[in-house]
């Protein structure tokens, strides 16, 4: 097998592939962890999700995370299941959060009503005057970095998974891998796990599959004592991940870190691969912060940092083989939700190739779905 | 005898003037960051870690790596080599994370 991409998704399928028993090879033109999942700050949430396939594979996805935890040390992954507070503004929004939550309970979520003179237990620093808000034991952290390294490094600890990394691929056909660094490699099948550029690898097989960037800045605060203790944000943050338009969105999306700074996202703007800072959206990104938080008014931001989140346009990602070529199977595009979503996207992809029965029916993450409109 | 760079570029700098380091006189030449006077005086540390309060000064010297902060006229998490020496600051050590007025 190889595995196209050495993000997060593509330590996840090396990881799964590996432990089945099959000899995998890992490709990247970058280093490890070079393109979105080393610019992401690891959510993994079940809050910002509507009922739905995408619902369905985070939460089996969330309980994988926990089971790697379990396997690899929560240290190694900086994992914390630490939960997420989604907060409302006013009665209307908290009515409108209030029903989200009670869909999501009914899709095995749990999700906890927290009264508006509730919301300082739980978060002691937050503004006065939120309507209320709701509380998600599931939600967790991992530091996305180190967890496909630790993944990549469990994979190629069985000895069967080589790592190719500075070696871009040139071109794509069934059974062979056309690689600049290390020639060809013979293969059976090969998973696109290349995020935010599969629709450029998509495209050296002839596939198409249309992924587009989707910038988001973080802000990293400087170092503070313990002062955010969930993943704390606003429920305007739902509305923004759905939308279409590739105007700005943004809406705080705020946490600690076990280091001490506190990140601040989340905006999402379809500008291309523009790395270019906006001073403009930063500047609103800290507004809406200290708007949740106004302890954080005083505190200095200390740096910024951007990442293409791979957008697909119903927001779902590909995981699957292409609709034309069986051999070449998708899994990318999973948006801001890599993180989250990688285990069990490493899952379906190791049962669909091991001709196992999926976990879930993969239907709605078919990379065909896109045909339809063109033909 | 000491060389100094003053003597190698021929400078003539103006007349020193002093801000005060956790309660004692520091020199400085107008231009030079806190953390060159800092050192000049002797000081090769001026900030205790979060974790294991270990000392810590400059560097890199050159504001990239953030190990030289320090706290300045109340404000924690200044960076020493940028910030100008002024005539009768307040620099303090910095003590972890600066903000112990949030625990």
């Amino acid at each position: 097998m190889v595995v196209i991409g050495a993000g997060m998704i593509g330590a996840a399928c090396a990881d799964a592939l590996a432990t089945r028993g099959m000899r995998v090879a890992v490709v990247d033109r970058g280093p490890v962890v070079g393109g979105t999942t080393g610019a992401g700050e690891g959510n993994l949430l079940v809050s910002d999700k509507a009922p739905g396939p995408e619902l369905e594979l985070a939460v089996e996805s969330l309980r994988l995370w926990g089971e790697l935890a379990g396997e690899l040390g929560a240290r190694a992954l900086e994992y914390e299941p630490k939960g997420g507070l989604v907060v409302a503004r006013d009665q209307r929004a908290f009515a409108e959060l209030r029903a989200s939550a009670e869909l999501q309970r009914a899709a095995g979520v749990t999700a906890v009503d927290v009264p508006a003179d509730g919301l300082r237990e739980w978060e002691p620093h937050l503004a006065p005057g939120l309507a209320g808000g709701v509380h998600y034991p599931q939600d967790a952290q991992v530091q996305p970095a180190l967890a496909a390294a630790a993944l990549l490094r469990r994979a190629r600890a069985t000895g069967r998974v080589d790592l190719l990394t500075a070696t871009a691929v040139t071109g794509l056909a069934k059974g062979r891998v056309e690689t600049d660094a290390h020639g060809t490699l013979h293969c059976g099948a090969v998973v696109n796990a290349a995020g935010t550029w599969g629709g450029e690898v998509a495209a050296l097989a002839g596939a198409t599959l249309p992924v587009l960037p989707r910038r988001g800045f973080v802000l990293v605060t400087e170092p503070l004592p313990p002062l955010v203790r969930h993943k704390v944000y606003a429920a305007d943050y739902v509305a923004d991940v759905a939308s279409g338009s590739a105007d700005l969105q943004s809406s705080a999306v705020v946490e600690g870190t076990a280091a001490g700074p506190v990140l601040i996202g989340a905006s999402r703007e379809r500008v291309g691969f523009d790395r270019s800072l906006s001073a403009p959206v930063l500047a609103r990104l800290a507004a809406q912060a200290a708007e949740l938080f106004p302890v954080l008014r005083d505190v200095r931001v200390l740096r910024a940092y951007r990442g293409f989140r791979p957008y697909l346009p119903d927001h779902l990602p590909a995981i699957g083989p292409d609709p034309d070529r069986p051999w070449l199977l998708h899994a990318c595009g999973h948006e801001g939700a890599g993180i989250g979503l990688a285990p069990a996207t490493a899952r379906l992809i190791a049962q669909l190739l091991d001709g196992e029965k999926p976990f879930m029916d993969p239907a709605a993450f078919g990379p065909g779905r896109f045909e339809k409109e063109e033909s | 005898m000491r060389r100094s760079p003053l003597d190698l570029v021929r400078a003539r700098p103006e007349p020193p003037i002093e801000f005060s380091f956790d309660g004692e006189p520091v020199a400085a030449l107008p231009g030079q960051s806190v953390a060159a006077a800092l050192w000049q005086s002797g000081r090769l540390a001026w900030r205790r870690t979060r974790v294991g309060d270990r000392p810590r000064g400059a560097f890199c010297g050159m504001g990239a790596c953030y190990d030289c902060l320090v706290e300045l006229d109340g404000v924690p998490n200044v960076r020493a080599c940028l910030a100008p020496a002024r005539p009768g600051a307040l620099v303090r050590t910095q003590q972890g994370d600066g903000h112990d007025e949030l625990r």
